[in-house]
């Protein structure tokens, strides 16, 4: 028994710095919001899927599934926390849809939180390296932009073009979404860095050479929340139910342990053709994407690995404006990570929030004509991807 | 296991576990082949010779790491075919002016305090990469 599932109500907190609230307070804020445009009741909620990295770490707390469940007044019910770094939540999300699409709910709560901007640089910087191998990667000081900074070097040599001149190229992606999450009230760059230039980028304090400050996404606290049910049940509750036609996800280890695969992105390649396959779409039919750009790089190699550019292509297509909102494949229009802030664990589901959100025409701040969207989520240096294809069409 | 690793690597000795299904060589050992996921595996010790495929200077350092900065991290392939991560015995400057990729290397290790996250709670063994060319 195969249902179709579609996506009612969505929320986001504001993303940047939130000292003052616990986890499940920050979680409950994004909550109400999707709860409120879903139509529902309390108890139409079955079950919660909830993402999150490093709540040991940042809060010193673990066991959130039923701690959210109490906050939002859902006690009692069962409360799942998925971990799977920067993917919690999207790893949650399919887990969700899957439950849905094959008759164990019919209606959940998916979402996630993080407050990595209150834990400070160190200590956030020491929380998402835990997402590297512990033994064999961490022991060196390897660091996440560490990480993009190795494969920015390999690219380059990969496809022969000079490190300066990929380095002003891939600054055009740190350019373009700082200028769209300037624009977005809920980022955590709102009105801040929509005028940065290339060279700004360029010129920025080296973080992991090659890659400057700018070349990277913040430290960010801040929720994120989807409720999703079968077509059926939401299509009675909402004038704009939004369909989830694929859920792909696929895995790796140690990022050495790929070698030249590194710059292919090939679990990304993997997750993102069974989203393709299940949706029954192609590269050709999707309208704008919500890549992870934790670096910028790294949305340069996801273009590529989901089938937008050929390989080796997705530098020059950000500097020639095809990812742009007026362009061939709008890429990240909300700001993605690195102008609206990576809240680790609500990364997915915020990029969901806003795939939604454009999809519904509720995008108001940036005009993207879109039917059907996909996102694209990175856990780890490859350990953890998931993709969702998202649209206003069930079929 | 990833104790004996650096174990060996601080008496100059590389290991890893060779497949007696399809050859390849793993290095840092793991519990199955990198390349067929075989358990069938003979420990072996490696040259400790490769090259640099790829480096990058850390400026910001993780939380029990700041009084190391700035450091060079590289990625190296042995001539074995293994890729590992360590830290290039090169000064940053230099390692941000000149371009290091594909420059041969030697590895050897060197101890460092551990920090509380760290899986070896006595010490913290990274592989030292030395230019030999
Ligand atoms: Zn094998």
């Amino acid at each position: 028994m195969k249902r179709d599932v579609a996506v009612l109500g969505v929320g986001q907190t504001k993303f940047g710095s939130h000292p003052d609230k616990t986890l499940p307070e920050l979680f409950a804020e994004a909550f109400f919001e999707a709860f409120d445009s879903s139509n529902i009741e309390l108890k139409d909620i079955e079950a919660i899927y909830f993402g999150n990295f490093v709540g040991e770490i940042t809060d010193g707390a673990a066991n959130l599934g039923g701690f959210i469940a109490d906050e939002i007044g859902l006690r009692g019910i069962p409360a799942y926390r998925f971990e799977g770094a920067c993917a919690s939540s999207s790893v949650a999300f399919r887990e969700a849809y899957l439950a849905v699409k094959h008759g164990i709910y019919d209606c959940v709560l998916v979402g996630g939180a993080e407050k990595l901007y209150s834990a400070g640089t160190p200590i956030g910087t020491r929380a998402l390296a835990t997402a590297l191998d512990s033994a064999y990667e961490v022991n060196s000081g390897l660091t996440f932009p560490g990480v993009f900074a190795l494969i920015a070097r390999m690219y380059a040599k990969v496809y022969d073009i000079p490190l300066e001149k990929l380095r002003e190229k891939i600054a055009h992606v740190s350019v373009k979404n700082h200028k769209y999450g300037a624009m977005n009230p809920k980022a955590q760059f709102y009105n801040k860095f929509g005028d940065l230039k290339v060279e700004d980028v360029l010129n920025s304090r080296m973080i992991c050479s090659p890659l400057t400050l700018f070349d990277c996404c913040p430290m960010t606290d801040g929720a994120s929340a989807v409720i999703i049910a079968t077509a059926d049940f939401a299509k009675d509750r909402v004038d704009e139910p939004i369909y989830v036609r694929g859920a792909g996800q696929a895995s790796a280890g140690s990022l050495f342990r790929q070698k030249w695969d590194i710059v292919k992105a090939l679990p990304r390649k993997m997750s993102a053709e069974m989203a393709y396959k299940e949706a029954g779409m192609s590269p050709k039919d999707i309208d704008v994407a919500f890549i992870h750009d934790c670096f910028t790089i790294a949305e340069v190699i996801a273009s590529e690995a989901m089938g937008f550019f050929e390989y080796g292509k997705g530098a020059d297509a950000v500097e020639e404006g095809l990812t742009w909102a007026d362009g061939e494949i709008p890429i990240n229009p909300d700001g993605g990570l690195i102008g609206k802030g990576h809240p680790v664990g609500a990364t997915g589901t915020a990029q969901i929030y806003s795939a939604v959100k454009l999809l519904r025409g509720e995008l108001d701040f940036v005009k993207v004509d879109a039917e059907t969207a996909i996102t694209d989520t990175l856990g780890g240096d490859f350990g953890t991807l998931v993709n969702i294809i998202l649209s206003v069409h069930r079929r | 296991m990833f104790k004996d690793f650096f174990s060996a690597l601080m008496e100059g000795k590389l290991i890893g576990v060779k497949c007696k299904d399809c050859g390849e060589i793993t290095c840092p050992p793991k519990s199955t082949c990198n390349s067929c996921g075989s358990r069938n595996l003979e420990r072996i010790e490696l040259s400790g010779k490769g090259k640099i495929v790829s480096y990058t200077v850390t400026y910001v350092a993780p939380l029990g790491y700041d009084a190391e900065v700035p450091y060079v991290v590289a990625m190296v392939e042995l001539d074995e075919g293994a890729w590992i991560v360590g830290r290039l015995d090169v000064d940053a400057e230099k390692a941000d002016k000149e371009d290091m990729i594909g420059k041969r290397v030697e590895v050897y290790g060197k101890e460092f305090p551990t920090e509380q996250f760290y899986p070896d709670k006595q010490r913290r063994v990274v592989p030292m990469f030395k230019i030999v060319e």
